[in-house]
């Protein structure tokens, strides 16, 4: 009972961080129909970002923690926006309108790119910071098993519900939510109502990266520890949770992700830490066989 | 007019004449790039300072080390695609790979090219398949496994041991021979899991310890998931020891698990460092800002491995070379190297260390 309670609040913690991923991969499918292959590479640079931060930080003596994270957050989320919007400039916005493939392609080499531009410049070591945020609270104790909720844990969960509500607003609310739904829609058509659809594109892959940047600060305070290999084993499971709920659909993004950790929080505790891949990905094909477009998916119809 | 082209000809000449003369080729191979690159940099670091040296001394046999590093990622298709990259070269030595899952499926390549290897992957399979052109200078994970696992027993009496590992063939091949030594005094392992190393979340794993109450857990896999367990240990509020193999010696381990690495133990071969014979050369590493930590001194030592024997045989043929190897003795800063007929060496095995405050010793 005591072991179930504190895997439900290590798997609640693991698939927020995975659903924030997911919404970048999911966003960019809704809007232009690729898969944005640099994406966990976003996120890797983001957290490498996020150490930098604390580490400067730490050198010029801010120690207030609360504001500590609210500085790293917000450089994390300046600097990583800006790549989003390189990446889309550089290797997807020449592409535009030619196969479908070739900017599947210049994505896997952007995310290579990204990857071996980290670690030439950073070094290939594993680079740890001080734990920022100590301790946490002891819940309740079951047959000598203590239930531990930590800070880093209450964090994660509190940010990504704050920032789900927050761009739930913006795109269902907002006029950028608009031009952007419309862009999902029929990209011709809102071109000739006057909405530049760049823009709105480039748009898109910035908020993808910002929250991918969220996602790599709250991983940086949660582990310490990055390296920039991250990116490849957080996108595949990213990608697989916007997969199965539903790529393209926002909430099915999110509730992918959350299913994702807990499935994985569970069978590692229950069954075997060494299948839990297995069953991840096997719950994703029965899901996929009787849902083809996802949980919360909805099947694209040819209209005539 | 004639005379220009008399001394084109002996210019050409001449130029034929050095590339008769080519370098002796040899040759490292492992994870340059990719999660266990910090590794790679040290058989890179190692070989460097020793091809130099060698060269400095007059190269082997009149003529000079030329050194080609491959990448394998630890990769094992990447690793034959280097092998077959090294064979094309026309390498005469090899020192690689790290990974034993590359170097078991490199060796065949290397074997059917006839060229020697000298590794230092510890599986027992990597010297088990009866390829001539192998050799071990470290020693074997069953070795290891026997000592790390008679320790376990001896010092950590009425506690619970969990036996995890990570599912390469380095981790798993260590963790089976600690669990078989600890088996064999009559204690059984109280946890038997695999984790998949690359992942950055072992907080199911570290739940799963917490309720089976282990104190003491047998790791077999690389530093970089072991600093995670840790970290995600006391994040829990779980004191662990932490007890593995070799790739402990890595100090990325103490960088990425802080003071929690003093809860580290492994075993690892007698440290080179302590040898009196090698002063000089980890003077020479220090004064170069290279600490000859891990795999330096072995990667060191490989290339002088090479040298002597080529010298002994007076050849850089494969035949000639291999015999010398097989039968000879050779001062490296490793100590003095011979090999059975496996290809495994004849040096004492494995100490237990233990990190203290960002240094590693033999334990107390």
């Amino acid at each position: 009972m005591a072991l179930a309670l504190q895997q439900l609040i290590n798997g609640l913690t693991l698939g927020a961080v995975y659903g924030l991923i997911a919404i970048g991969y999911t966003m960019v499918y809704g809007i232009i129909g690729m898969i944005n292959f640099a994406h966990g590479d976003i996120y890797m640079v983001s957290a490498f970002i996020a150490i930098t931060g604390f580490t400067l930080l730490a050198a010029l003596g801010v120690s207030s923690v609360p504001l500590g994270l609210v500085l790293v957050l917000l450089l994390a989320v300046a600097f990583t926006s800006v790549y989003g919007w390189t990446v889309e400039r550089v290797a997807y916005r020449p592409l535009r309108g030619s196969t479908r493939l070739a900017p599947l392609i210049s994505a896997i080499g952007m995310s290579i790119f990204l990857q071996n531009m980290v670690q030439l410049t950073q070094g290939a070591r594993v680079k740890p910071i001080p734990p920022v945020l100590v301790g946490g609270i002891d819940l309740l104790t079951i047959d000598g098993f203590t239930v531990r909720l930590a800070y880093s844990q209450l964090l994660i969960v509190f940010v990504t519900l704050a920032l789900m509500g927050g761009f739930t607003w913006l795109i269902t609310r907002t006029s950028f939510g608009r031009q952007q739904r419309s862009c999902e829609q029929d990209r011709t058509m809102t071109a000739l109502l006057g909405i530049d659809v760049d823009r709105t594109i480039s748009l898109t892959f910035m908020l993808g990266a910002a929250l991918a940047a969220v996602a790599g600060v709250m991983v940086t305070v949660y582990y310490g520890v990055v390296d920039f290999f991250i990116g490849f084993v957080a996108g595949i499971k990213a990608f697989t949770a916007a997969v199965l709920g539903g790529i393209g659909s926002l909430p099915g993004a999110m509730l992918g992700g959350l299913l994702i950790g807990l499935i994985e929080a569970f069978w590692a505790a229950y069954l075997s830490a060494e299948y839990k891949d297995v069953a991840t990905f096997s719950i994703l094909i029965l899901a996929l066989m009787f849902r083809p477009s996802g949980l919360l998916g909805r099947p694209e119809v040819e209209k005539v | 007019m004639k005379t220009r082209i008399l001394a084109a000809g002996f210019g050409l000449l001449s130029l034929a004449a050095t590339s008769a003369w080519a370098d002796i080729l040899v040759a490292i191979a492992g994870p340059m790039t990719g999660q266990y690159a910090s590794a790679g940099d040290q058989i890179r670091k190692g070989a460097e300072l020793a091809v130099a040296d060698i060269n400095a001394k007059g190269g082997v046999l009149g003529q000079k080390l030329k050194l080609e590093i491959g990448d394998d990622a630890c990769d094992p298709k990447q690793a034959v695609s280097v092998a077959n990259t090294m064979v094309n070269k026309k390498i005469a030595f090899m020192h690689g790979h790290w990974c034993s899952s590359s170097t078991i499926p490199a060796s065949e390549v290397y074997n059917e090219a006839q060229i020697v290897m000298a590794t230092v992957s510890t599986n027992p399979q990597v010297t088990e398949r009866g390829l001539k052109n192998i050799f071990r200078i470290m020693g074997r994970d069953d070795q290891q496994g026997v000592v790390a696992g008679n320790y376990l027993v001896d010092h950590f009496k009425g506690k619970k041991i969990a036996v995890v590992d990570d599912k390469s063939a380095y981790g798993k091949g260590l963790a089976d021979e600690i669990a078989k030594a600890m088996e064999a005094r009559g204690v059984k392992p109280a946890l038997r899991e695999s984790i998949t190393a690359g992942e950055k979340d072992y907080s199911g794993l570290v739940s799963k310890l917490k309720s089976a109450g282990i104190e003491v857990l047998a790791f077999g896999g690389y530093h970089t998931e072991v600093a995670l367990i840790l970290r995600q240990a006391q994040q829990a509020g779980l004191k662990l020891t932490v007890m593995g193999g070799d790739t402990m010696t890595n100090s990325e381990l103490v960088t990425a698990a802080g003071p929690m690495a003093d809860n580290v133990l492994f075993t690892f071969a007698p440290d080179p460092r302590k040898n009196p014979a090698a002063a000089a050369v980890v003077k020479k590493f220090r004064d170069a800002k290279v600490e000859p930590e891990g795999y330096v001194m072995y990667a060191y030592a490989a290339m002088q491995l090479f040298a002597e024997a080529a010298q002994k045989a007076k050849s850089t043929k494969y035949k000639d070379l291999e015999k010398a190897l097989r039968e000879g003795s050779f001062d490296t800063v490793i100590g003095k190297l011979s090999f059975d007929a496996k290809g495994d060496n004849k040096l004492p095995g494995f100490m237990v260390y233990q990190w203290k405050g960002g240094q590693y010793d033999y334990v107390k």
